[in-house]
């Protein structure tokens, strides 16, 4: 059991590690779905552990509000490019005075 | 066990090479291994259904919308490779590091070893206990997700639309201008006369010839004009053809056309 649960650990410590190292949004973006990937596989890699079917279904829902996501976010890396010509998280800086 | 010993590694390696890979589509190829390695191990978990979810919602559409995005965005915008603030890389590193280590070594301590399975669960078959479970106990939930799946089509629709900065030309509009056109300034308001028409080639940078055999350029894009490509010489590769054979075949004066 401890297997599937570290392999999801490691995987999801890449994603957050490659979402602080990468400037590309899209990639940033990439490294998210892997966390949110890894996370899904503790879901039902404990739901087989408990015997139940629950974290299935939590990890069925995660995919839904993940694929939710990635259309909303996506589309506001297109129009954040489409305006500064730029997919890069460093080139978004309007905030800074 | 063994899918798992045999996929750990490969997830780990796709996984290592979507924060190294220096262009964003080897990241995206990456992360389509380690999702399809995903899936693998939900079936080896007793979980089909999810298997068959995980290849068709996250390799089938979320990956290519990622892959449509980066060729919108452009496959070259990689990421530079100045650090913006200095040490990040190695700071991020030796923070994921510690992290991974604190977060392996606290959940590895409080998960006990007893697996139940899923035995009884899949009782009645997977994907049975599952819709009862999401059509029962969690139907709420269930409904919410619908709500926020339209929120988020709507959402994409609004971020993506454009506003049309000039006004929209019907049909009837640009028929009406050029025959406006054609009273004014005489242009023809038919479409413009295609590329080698009666030329000896029909390639797109020959210009047609008029009936006294001078070329026309208007038969041919501006592009091609603009790039100097227009094929000028009409002593070209035929002739030459055409006198290699002549010495061996009786040439037939009356058949082809003048230049």
């Amino acid at each position: 059991m401890n297997e599937y649960i570290t392999l999801s650990l490691i995987l999801f410590t890449i994603g957050s590690v490659g979402v602080l190292v990468r400037r590309n949004a899209i990639v940033v973006f990439m490294c998210i779905e892997l966390m949110l990937n890894a996370t899904n596989l503790a879901f039902v890699s404990f739901s087989r552990q408990n015997g139940n079917l629950d974290g299935q279904v939590a990890a069925f829902f995660v995919m839904v509000v993940a694929a939710a996501e990635v259309v909303v976010g996506l589309s506001i890396i297109v129009s954040i490019y489409r305006a500064r010509r730029s997919a890069s998280v460093d080139e978004a800086s309007l905030l800074k005075s | 066990m063994t899918a798992f010993w045999f996929l750990a590694p490969i997830m780990v390696i796709a996984a290592l090479g979507l924060v190294f890979a220096r262009k964003a589509v080897h990241a995206a190829l990456c992360l389509a291994v380690v999702m399809i390695s995903l899936a693998v191990l939900y079936a080896a978990q007793g979980a089909p259904f999810l298997f068959a979810v995980q290849i068709i919602v996250y390799t089938g559409a979320i990956m290519m919308l990622f892959l449509f995005v980066l060729m919108l965005v452009g496959v070259d915008s990689s990421d530079a490779v100045k650090e913006t603030i200095g040490g990040q890389r190695l700071a991020a590193g030796i923070i994921g590091l510690i992290f991974g280590i604190t977060v392996v070594l606290a959940i590895g301590q409080t998960v006990s070893g007893a697996v139940v399975g899923l035995k009884a669960a899949n009782g009645n078959g997977n994907p049975y206990g599952l819709s009862e479970l999401l059509f029962g106990k969690y139907v709420l939930a269930f409904e919410f997700t619908s709500a926020l799946l339209i929120t988020a089509a709507l959402a994409a629709m609004v971020l993506a639309h454009k506003e049309r900065l000039t006004v929209r030309h019907s049909q009837a509009d640009i028929a009406a201008r050029r025959m406006r056109e054609y009273a004014e300034s005489g242009r023809h308001p038919g479409p413009l006369p295609a590329p080698g028409v009666f030329a000896r080639h029909n390639a797109v940078d020959t210009p047609a010839l008029l009936p006294d055999g001078s070329p026309l350029e208007s038969s041919v894009s501006d592009s091609i004009v603009g790039r100097g490509q227009v094929r000028q010489g009409f002593e070209d590769d035929i002739d030459r053809l055409v006198e290699q054979v002549g010495d061996e075949q009786p040439r037939d004066e009356s058949f082809g056309g003048e230049k």
